[in-house]
């Protein structure tokens, strides 16, 4: 017997829906799920469960009254970048430790519209910055599957709740692998849309090119159903598309993949992938063709300058987009005579070293006489990569390969290399920059029992396309039915 | 060595949109009259994840500004991010129009002292407003209604040769502002700040000084007297062998002195690149064509077309030209009269005398005058056309109106004001005066004849100002002249 906050938010759906389970019921299990676990797996930095409870009841009142809605009842969290109305966000930093949003990102106002059951916010690294959650201001977040080691990041702390079943559904934010490379360290699936598709409106900027909000979920038919609420064009972000929405779910009916033509990217040695991960997608592979789908090689040329070409624009943006926290008007303030020293305490405390390192990158990368040599050339390799991806897209419908070139690391064993920190997220930054949608599954495990995740690549706005392979190569296999052992015990 | 200075201006001018360049914050004139940060949201108080979203009708405005300065108005602009850290700056950074203006090439006309000069404008710009300090002896406090509010900046030529003409084509673009609409032209309460860029060269050369920068000049005559004592200081420079640097001045309007805001070394790197939140600003030919089908007549043209269709001169269409009310009255009031015989000189002469000083004693401006042009014309035409009343009459006549509201007809009527034209009555009037008056009458006969007036004077004081003054004055002259043959 699984307890009820194990199930997918679509079992949950039908069994809410059938009347055989009750919103306060499923939330109280993943509040006692949270109670369980959380002291190690620390996937929270804020619990509402007063006003958890509250909202479950008032769901479970509105389907007594007849009532439907796309995830009516269904305990949910939110990264911490995400502004939520009266419930403190600090993205992660000393910065905005204590500031509590006077209104809700559009993507949170969307869930909670659509009738979701709001348990906190997650843990992540400061303003996004950083692939295993260790850059939190607060603390690290522990990987579901073994505590000893990172869940990914920067949106690890919804990754590890949703693998915890510390929350049925999550939404991250992925700037450059943010939302897909902790799923796969996590063994969750985690979408990163196409730019524009979801509304970055509330959402804490890192690097407005590339940030994007994702869903993180169980399974590939939580993913879409969550996607689905969360998309849709927002006045209130002018590069939202207007041409964005629909209802996934709908169309996850196909098992085979028949017709289907599948990019395959060579590794290249220096691209680091443990020889576990490339097996298991060699094997994930194989379930692809066996289900039909034709496997023909792909190559973007210029991929290996995606790292460079990242950590010249995400910070860039980033210097000026961090400029606001200056201790004036909210977040963290330091004692000062001046307005320099006022400026200078406020940021020099406020903000962790990562994301100092960063604004000197991108401020560096803007300056005078450096501005055509790196921020402009920058761009030009940016619009080559998206060239790259539509050549190959001439020949393939999608491109899949793994997610993250290893499982997850441990906690402290990077942490002193900021250079190996990136390459984590090496796989996972060419549809950022591209701003083509990606979604990782989970497609198998390591030795020492870590999930391997496999990254499914759609052209810009082929989300459909994407989540409909997904959903057949997840009915092909059962990799997201494991759950950490972790939960057994609990 | 004979100096040349050469000017080219920078001019801010707000904006006046319903709500903000960026936000749904309604824009306010006069922010400083508001509680502070009462006109402010999650956008222009830059709280984490609010976005910014172009203000269409401030394109549009600023549109209307590029097409009367004959600029080509782009099909593409970028908005980018100026970066520097102060307290007045929200977001670290702002809103501004960098290597992809608006509008580029373009000019404007100005006659300065009856010379007539062409300046170039270079750019034309969209851009937002910072919050504003205020500082007390508790500390420094920020308010942020006006943070936000939509700046154009419009930017010249070097083209300007002294401060008159750096004075005159601040003039003339305000008042080309005020026509479109986008600005009430308020100088004091800053709607309108001038950056001015002053280097000199010797007369005749065709390279260019090293220029120096003066910042947040506010007034017209803040901009002329800096300007003038900037080429005084150059000059001097100069002439002492020096050189003179890149500097950022600054102008104490009260001291009448430039200081020193920043020098070269202390300039900002303001690390422009352009905005990821805001995608790149599409206007198509059919929004310009649509814009320009409703652009108004220009002050200039305006003023020329007067002075040629009307005979106006050139200082009083000046003077009543800028004020694009006024000069909606004053247009109504000489059509009006010129089908009934008024002159539109006259009706200028009313207009910049007596309508300009009743105005001045009331606070209402020329749109709240319950005295309408028709009626102001109905009066000069009783005065010029019909001389059914005196000057002194019409001026009586015309305070009553602007007081009370009434027809011109009704007020003569009401107090009696109608003139005496009758000779026989006026003749009367004079025989008796004369008859009253021995002294003044020995007087003027001995050759005191300026006294002449005095009698005048009388004769007006008996009929009660009815009396027209020069047939007053002819009766006069013809009796004391028939007194003076008596005698002899």
């Amino acid at each position: 017997m699984i307890a009820l906050c194990d199930l997918t938010a679509h079992e949950a759906l039908d069994l809410l829906r059938s009347g055989e389970i009750t919103s306060v019921a499923l939330t109280a299990s993943a509040l006692d799920r949270i109670l369980a676990v959380d002291n190690d797996v620390c996937a929270y930095l804020t619990l509402t469960p007063e006003q958890a409870l509250a909202e479950a009841s008032a769901a479970d009142a509105l389907r007594r009254a007849g009532q439907d809605l796309p995830l009516l009842g269904i305990p949910v969290a939110f990264k911490d970048n995400l502004s939520t109305r009266g419930i403190p966000t600090s993205c992660g930093s000393r910065m905005l430790d204590g500031y509590v949003p006077p209104y809700d990102a559009t993507v949170v106002r969307r869930v909670k519209e659509a009738g979701a059951v709001v348990l906190g916010k997650t843990n992540m690294d400061a303003f996004a910055m950083g692939s295993s959650t260790e850059n939190s201001a607060f603390f690290p977040t522990h990987n579901p599957w073994d505590l000893a080691r990172v869940p990914g990041g920067s949106s690890g702390g919804s990754a590890a709740a949703v693998a915890a079943g510390e929350a049925l559904l999550a939404l991250g934010s992925d700037t450059g692998g943010s939302v897909r490379q902790p799923a796969a360290l996590c063994g969750v699936v985690g979408v990163r849309p196409t730019y524009g598709l979801c509304s970055r409106y509330g959402l804490i900027a890192f690097a407005s090119s590339l940030d994007q909000v994702g869903p993180v979920a169980r399974d590939v038919t939580d993913a879409a159903l969550l996607l689905g609420v969360i998309a849709g064009h927002d006045p209130a972000d002018s590069t939202s598309r207007l041409d964005s929405g629909s209802d996934y779910t709908a169309y996850l009916a196909r098992k085979d993949l028949a017709g289907l033509r599948v990019g395959v990217l060579q590794s290249h040695p220096e691209d680091g992938i443990q020889a576990e991960v490339a097996d298991a997608t060699r094997r994930a592979l194989k379930t692809l063709r066996d289900l039909g789908a034709e496997l023909v090689d792909v190559s973007l040329p210029h991929g290996v300058y995606a790292l460079s070409t990242y950590y010249l624009i995400a910070p860039a943006e980033a210097s000026a987009n961090l400029a606001r926290f200056d201790g004036v008007r909210y977040g963290f303030r330091a004692a000062a005579d001046t307005v320099e020293a006022l400026f200078s305490r406020a940021r020099g405390a406020g903000f962790g070293p990562e994301v100092k390192r960063r604004i000197m990158l991108g401020t560096y990368a803007l300056s005078a006489g450096y501005y055509e040599a790196f921020y402009i050339q920058a761009q030009k390799v940016r619009t080559l990569i998206r060239a790259d991806f539509d050549a190959a897209f001439e020949a393939v419908d999608v491109i899949v390969g793994p997610t993250s070139p290893t499982t997850a690391f441990m906690l402290g064993e990077r942490v002193a290399d900021p250079l190996e920190m990136y390459r984590a997220d090496a796989l996972t930054l060419s549809q950022a920059l591209a701003g083509i949608p990606a979604i990782s599954v989970p497609c198998g495990f390591d030795a020492a029992g870590l999930p391997v995740g496999l990254q499914i690549t759609a052209p810009e706005m082929q989300e459909l396309r994407m989540l409909q392979v997904a959903f057949a190569f997840e009915q092909a296999t059962d990799w997201h039915r494991r759950r950490p052992s972790l939960i057994e015990s609990s | 060595m004979e100096y040349e200075a050469v000017i080219g201006l920078e001019v801010h001018a707000q904006v006046h949109t319903r709500s903000k360049m960026f936000c749904a914050c309604p824009v306010v004139p006069d922010t400083g009259n508001l509680p502070p940060n009462t006109y402010v949201c999650p956008v222009c108080l830059a709280l984490p994840g609010a976005l910014p979203v172009v203000n269409r009708q401030a394109v549009a405005l600023g549109i209307r500004a590029a097409l009367a300065l004959h600029c080509a108005v782009q099909p593409l602009s970028v908005f980018a991010r100026k970066s520097y850290f102060y307290p007045d700056l929200p977001k670290g950074y702002q809103i501004t129009q960098y290597a992809h203006p608006l509008a580029r090439n373009g000019y404007l006309e100005v006659d300065v002292s009856q010379r007539f000069c062409r300046i170039g404008i270079t750019r034309i710009h969209l851009e937002e407003d910072t919050g504003k300090l205020y500082h007390g002896n508790d500390g420094t406090r920020v308010d942020f209604n006006r943070a936000g509010v939509p700046l154009l900046e419009i930017v010249s030529e070097p083209d300007m040769r002294s401060p008159d003409e750096a004075r005159a084509y601040a003039m003339a673009l305000r008042d080309v502002l005020v026509y479109l609409g986008l600005n009430t032209g308020d100088m004091e309460k800053g709607m309108i700040r001038f950056e001015a860029n002053v280097s000199i060269r010797p007369q005749g050369s065709g390279t260019l000084g090293t220029r120096t920068e003066i910042k947040n000049l506010n007034s017209f005559r803040a901009l002329s007297r800096a300007v003038d004592a900037e080429i005084a200081r150059q000059i001097a420079i100069l002439n002492s062998g020096g050189q003179v640097t890149l500097k950022t001045l600054g102008w104490d309007a009260a001291g009448e002195q430039l200081f020193v805001q920043r020098n070269k070394e202390q300039a900002h790197d303001y690390r422009y690149f352009p905005d990821p939140d805001i995608p790149p600003l599409a206007v198509t030919p059919e929004w310009v064509a649509s814009i320009a089908a409703s652009l108004p007549e220009l002050p200039r043209a305006r003023k020329a077309r007067w002075v040629a269709h009307y005979g106006l001169r050139e200082e009083d269409a000046a003077l009543l030209v800028p004020d694009r009310a006024l000069a909606g009255y004053f247009e109504a009031a000489v059509k009006h009269g010129l089908g009934c015989g008024v002159a539109p000189q006259d009706v200028a002469n009313w207009m910049t005398g007596e309508v300009f000083r009743l105005l001045k004693a009331r606070t209402s401006g020329i749109t709240g005058a319950r005295v309408s042009p028709e009626r102001l014309a109905a009066l000069l035409r009783l005065l010029y056309v019909e001389d059914a009343i005196n000057v002194a009459s019409a001026k009586k006549i015309l305070e009553v109106m602007f007081e009370t509201g009434e027809s011109p007809e009704r007020v003569v009527e009401r107090l009696g004001l109608s003139q005496i034209s009758d000779p026989a009555l006026l003749e009367a009037v004079a025989t008796r005066v004369i008859r009253d008056s021995p002294t003044q009458v020995a007087q003027y006969l001995d050759g005191k004849e300026p006294l002449i007036g005095w009698f005048v004077g009388q004769i007006m004081r008996e009929t009660r100002g009815k009396a027209e003054p020069g047939q007053a004055q002819e009766i006069a002259r013809v009796f004391l002249e028939r007194e003076r043959s008596n005698r002899f």
